[in-house]
């Protein structure tokens, strides 16, 4: 019990004074390390603070200085029993050439969900076509894909002038912001406990499939391979990466067969989820650019084996770089915190 | 079962020290929300206005790079803001409040990404319905991206002496001669309680006559039941006399 308060706060006020500078510079330069005689003296004050806390909130005439204590005690406890690695150095290189496709390889099972879930949707959209060529309507949200593939073929094989001209990077632009917002979606419906997720991934399995589809059975095949690999070769894996960052953040919703409590099934997962969705827009950056300034161009201008050709390459190289890159490094932090 | 709502977060240290933060609640977040939202417009208008000679020398460049930039700053604003800021924006540091950790650890980058990718979410169907229900129905008013990111947000604190002197009887104070019961009540109150003693003193004059009477009466009858003195104490004394003779004898050191 305290006897006599004046007293007290006079007596500690000059170590709760010295814990604040400590703090201060703590806050303000994240890369300082302390020595052990630092951390030792941190360590003391921080304890000090606490046993005065204890001490005054027996005390009801001091709410401001306990509320000041308080705040105090809060700050260190938090630079004292933080365990993670706060990054505090941009390292963009080696977090986009290890970091991400590392994170990929880590949660690769719930790519492999997103990428079946988009198969059955692929598997549905060209079940309808084929059963109800009608329901193109229904399922083909954008106007353009409605008509008959062959007439669009025909007409934009025909064109002479560049019917972009002028336009490429307000496109590109637009594709970006939209397939971007469409990953950052993917990734925050896993909060649904993953329903939205899969919704979404499943409507856009439908459409590609029906797509495809119609386009296979209208007989433009390759008209279809060069118009949708060049981007599509980029942006469908990218979509599929969302999901898989979805998924992930739905799997440590539910939690199954994972004895770690909630709290700390998504503290295990952060760092993934941003790690694998900030790659994804890096992908859908240029996706959007190739879109752009390449899919949309045709024969007799393009020749479509060199756009296929382009697309398988560049398929092979996002595989072998989400396989393969920074397999010989060691990952960085348990929960794989980036360091964006 | 919906868990009944408060409006601390307290955290207990394996010191076994408990320390509580005030949460901040919906209404205060979403005039922060709206600040936030006025500031990336007025960024976004500056923004334009810069790239305005860029639109004139290539009218399809200039789009693209405005509609990036904006795209960027919806998104980037709140990350870039308490992520460097220690969980503030220009609206959370204007409203008085602050992100953080929910175990009162440090705020994590990831942490602070993730709670405002899932604006996204929350901002679902329009206006922060998804969020704003969430946020009501938390035990921690969480919205949907501080659930997934392990975040809070409490009031960021000031910790100011009130001033004491403004609110000391002028007369002698009556309770003066029973050191005893004074004691007592020193132990009695509790902080909070205190605090509701010198708000209400303090904010007299922002109170109507009728008002405060009715006020100072209510809160005269519940700290004389808490701890009574004798009736040749409170003779004669007004409920605002009474109230401040206690203050006098809790803070009589301090002023």
């Amino acid at each position: 019990m305290i006897l006599d308060l004046d007293r007290f706060i006079r007596e500690e006020n000059a170590f709760w004074k010295e814990l604040e500078d400590c703090l201060e510079l703590l806050e303000r330069r994240a890369e300082h390390q302390m020595d052990l005689a630092e951390s030792r003296r941190f360590y003391y004050l921080y304890r000090r603070a606490a046993s005065d806390l204890a001490r005054i909130s027996t005390f009801a005439a001091e709410p401001a200085i306990r509320g000041y204590l308080e705040s105090l005690v809060a700050r260190a406890y938090s630079e004292i029993h933080e365990t993670r690695d706060k990054p505090y150095r941009l390292r963009p290189v080696s977090w986009f050439f290890e970091t991400f496709p590392q994170t990929f390889r880590r949660r690769a099972r719930a790519f492999q969900v997103s990428l079946a879930i988009t198969l059955v949707g692929i598997l549905f959209g060209a079940g309808a076509i084929a059963l109800d060529p009608q329901s193109k309507e229904t399922l083909m949200p954008f106007s353009h894909l409605q008509g008959d593939p062959s007439k669009r073929v025909e007409r934009e094989e025909k064109q002479e002038r560049d019917f972009m001209k002028g336009e490429h990077s307000t496109f590109a632009a637009m594709l970006m912001v939209n397939n971007i917002r469409v990953s950052i979606l993917a990734l925050g419906l896993g909060i649904t406990w993953g329903l939205g997720t899969i919704v979404l991934l499943f409507y856009n399995g439908i459409i590609l499939g029906a797509v495809a589809l119609d386009y296979i059975r209208a007989g433009q095949s390759v008209f279809l391979a060069g118009w949708l690999l060049p981007h599509g070769s980029i942006e469908i894996p990218a979509v599929l990466i969302a999901g898989q960052a979805g998924l992930v953040l739905a799997n440590a919703l539910v939690g199954w067969g994972n004895a770690l409590s909630l709290r700390e099934r998504l503290r295990a997962v952060s760092g993934d989820l941003v790690t694998l969705i900030f790659g994804v827009a890096l992908l859908l950056v240029w996706a959007g650019i190739v879109e752009s300034f390449l899919s949309q161009y045709h024969k007799p201008g393009m020749l479509y084996a060199l756009k296929i050709a382009f697309g398988c390459l560049e398929l092979t190289l996002l595989f072998a770089f989400l396989f393969r890159a920074g397999a010989h490094k060691t990952p960085r932090g348990p929960a794989g915190e980036p360091t964006p | 079962m919906i868990q009944p709502r408060t409006n601390t977060l307290s955290i207990r240290t394996p010191e076994g020290i408990v320390f509580a933060l005030p949460l901040a609640g919906p209404a205060t977040r979403f005039l922060a929300w709206g600040v936030d939202f006025g500031v990336t417009l007025v960024a976004m208008s500056l923004i334009m206005t810069a790239f305005a000679v860029l639109r004139v020398l290539s009218p399809d460049f200039g789009a693209a790079i405005s509609m990036l930039t904006y795209f960027a700053l919806m998104i980037g604003y709140g990350i870039l803001f308490e992520w460097f800021w220690r969980g503030q924006t220009l609206g959370k540091f204007i409203m008085g409040i602050r992100v953080m950790d929910v175990q009162g650890l440090q705020l994590q980058f990831s942490q602070v990404a993730i709670r405002n990718l899932l604006r996204f979410v929350d901002s679902m169907p329009v206006l922060y319905f998804l969020g704003g229900s969430a946020m009501l129905l938390s035990r921690r008013a969480q919205r949907l991206g501080d659930f997934a990111a392990n975040t809070v947000v409490v009031r960021a604190r000031v910790a100011r002496q009130p001033d004491f002197q403004q609110i000391m009887p002028e007369k002698y104070n009556s309770f003066r001669a029973y050191p005893h019961i004074e004691a007592r009540l020193r132990q009695r109150v509790s902080a909070e309680e205190a605090a509701i003693l010198v708000q209400s003193l303090l904010r007299r004059e922002e109170l109507d006559a009728e008002a405060r009477v009715a006020l100072y009466t209510e809160i005269a009858g519940h700290f004389q039941r808490l701890m009574p003195f004798p009736p040749e104490a409170t003779l004669g004394l007004t409920s605002e006399q009474y109230l401040r003779n206690l203050a006098e004898s809790l803070f009589r050191n301090r002023a």
